[in-house]
């Protein structure tokens, strides 16, 4: 029991830090999901890009001379950037072409695209991990100790710029004219129109703004887990998918919580029982929040959708 | 009443549109002109093709064939969006309020296309005084309106464009006599201050009284067109809608 207690505080650290890059993933899933009832198993594997495009940024400049800070917010926004337009690359010409078709094509071509975006870094990066250089970032020196626990400097940045984006986040959807108007296209995308609403601009829009996100959390989770490989999407696409599932999918307060519900229960589960069961419990999880409350914990009703 | 000038443009005219579902002829032919500041109400039972007109005149249904002209222009090949921008609005069949949003927000969505903040709040005040009951609820979830209530929302929602034209899929459809009634009289006060209206309805008698001009829909051809004085007393429409 002693030994719970002192390792608390740090289990609540590691689970803010994977909750964080959960929940970015995740949100981007349930966005979609939310406006074209659409599972984009293609998701996770844009996270995979955004760490690749994070790499990229910081092998080139980190023989330069440029702060740390500039570095690190280049890796960012290039990765936001660079997935966003990938995001809605892979909408307009794997998605829209059959948004009126049975449901099954869109998640065969989601899949499809899922393993193009695989091959492609296989292909041209080789099937090695990358490894981040966080440390010549952000010198392990760097943080707050706290008791028994310690905020490294990295972790700190990633709790923080992941609050920040999802207040960001929470702000464009429900105070912006964009945000209403993707409330308004997924809950009845005729009545929508009505309005004068250009739906397919939104829906591209919403792509844009969910694989940004996913792009920030594979710079995010590559600075604070250091190794990358062109297969990584596909677990973090699972992770992405149960945390949106257990908010309820479709609902962007809900990613958020099932994020940090799967963040904290992995990181317990590693931190107290074993890490054999670091990727079991994702599954476990999942099918328990199916079996007891399928519209997730919080249930689609209450909270509004998008 | 039905004193629009003939030789002016109509607002809106339909010229020989043919729409199908698939491979289901529903529109054969219709020819219909709305004149700017006038009522004119499209009658038809169940299945005769109103709706239809409708999502043909707005967009979210393509013809096969004819045009569809709004303001001088043809816009069949338009987007529903670009139609609205040019200023149409709707108050669609069932409503369709955004279920999830408050009754603001539902009135701020049918501003979506503007910009000039100040007008929009003018206009908003303009609705709120004309349907007292929504500013009760300004913040009340749309989804958890009555249907009355909700009919409301949907014709203020529709004036936050400040249209030129707005088309109204049975304004009457679920809704008590007397609320009827009193919907009619803000539909006729909505006209009289310059806002061109044309109302699909299967009332009939309630539509044609308020309305200047109508026209009969049967199995998607128009039947019958004519002053609304003359439709009330047409003993063909009588039999057919007015069921005495
Ligand atoms: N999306 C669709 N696909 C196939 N058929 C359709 C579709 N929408 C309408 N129809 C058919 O077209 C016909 C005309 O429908 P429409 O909705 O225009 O009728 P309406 O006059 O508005 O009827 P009501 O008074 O019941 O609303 C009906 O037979 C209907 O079943
Ligand atoms: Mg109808």
């Amino acid at each position: 029991m002693d030994n719970f207690f002192a390792q608390l505080p740090q289990q609540i650290i590691n689970g803010l830090t994977l909750g964080a890059v959960y929940a970015l993933i995740a949100l981007g899933y349930s966005m979609v999901y939310g406006i074209l009832q659409l599972l984009n198993f293609a998701h996770g594997d844009v996270f995979m890009i955004g760490a690749f495009i994070g790499f990229g940024i910081m092998s080139a400049m980190l023989s330069t001379s440029a702060p740390s800070v500039i570095i690190i917010a280049l890796m960012i926004v290039a990765a936001m950037i660079g997935c966003g337009v990938l995001g809605v690359v892979i909408e307009r010409f794997a998605y829209r072409p059959l948004r009126n078709a049975p449901r099954i094509a869109p998640l065969i071509s989601a899949l499809g695209v899922s393993f193009f975006l695989q091959n492609v870094i296989q292909l041209t990066l080789s099937a090695r991990f990358r490894t981040y250089q966080t440390a010549q970032l952000i010198p392990g020196s760097i943080g707050v100790d706290l008791g028994t626990a310690r905020l490294s400097g990295v972790r700190a940045l990633v709790i923080i710029v992941a609050f920040l984006l999802m207040f960001l986040l929470q702000y464009l959807v429900r105070r912006s004219k964009l945000g209403r108007a993707m409330r308004a296209v997924a809950t009845d995308k005729d009545a929508a129109a009505m309005m004068g609403v250009d739906v397919d601009r939104v829906i591209m829009a919403t792509f844009f703004v969910g694989s940004a996100l996913a792009g920030a959390a594979g710079v995010l989770n590559g600075l604070v887990f250091f190794r990358i490989w062109h297969f990584m999407g596909f677990n973090a696409g699972l992770k992405g998918f149960t945390a949106a599932v257990v908010g309820g999918i479709g609902n962007v307060p809900g990613a958020m919580f099932g994020g940090f519900f799967l963040g904290f229960a992995e990181t317990f589960a590693v931190g107290f029982l074993s890490p054999t069961f670091k990727d079991v419990i994702a599954f476990v999880v999942l099918i328990a929040v199916l079996l007891i409350r399928p519209r997730g914990l919080l249930g689609a009703r209450l909270v509004q959708k998008v | 009443m039905n004193g629009h000038d003939k030789s002016a443009t109509p607002l809106l005219r339909l010229t020989d549109v043919n729409t199908y579902y698939g491979q289901i002829h529903i529109l054969q032919d219709v020819n219909l002109e709305v004149y700017p500041g006038e009522l004119v109400c499209l009658l038809g039972g169940n299945a005769s093709g109103k709706s239809t007109t409708l999502k043909t005149i707005l967009g979210l249904v393509t013809p096969a064939s004819g045009t569809v002209e709004f303001a001088g222009e043809e816009v069949q090949h338009r987007s529903t969006s670009y139609r609205i921008e040019r200023g149409m609005a709707v108050v669609p069949e069932n409503r369709r309020i955004f279920a999830d949003m408050s009754v603001d927000e539902n009135l701020q969505m049918g501003a979506y296309l503007r910009n000039d903040k100040a007008e929009i709040e003018q206009d908003r005040e303009r609705v709120l005084e004309l349907f007292p009951r929504l500013r009760e609820r300004l913040n009340q979830l749309g989804g958890t309106l009555s249907g009355g209530e909700q009919q409301m929302l949907a014709m203020g929602r529709a004036l936050m464009s400040r249209p030129r034209l707005i088309l109204m899929d049975e304004p009457s459809m679920g809704l008590a006599p007397l609320l009827v009634e009193q919907n009619f009289q803000i539909i006729r006060e909505i006209n009289e201050q310059g806002t061109t209206i044309f109302m699909v309805e299967q009332n009939a008698n309630m539509a044609l009284s308020i309305a200047d001009r109508g026209y009969v829909l049967q199995t998607g051809r128009i039947v019958l067109e004519d002053v609304a004085e003359n439709l009330l007393q047409n003993e063909q429409l009588r039999k057919a809608y007015l069921g005495r």
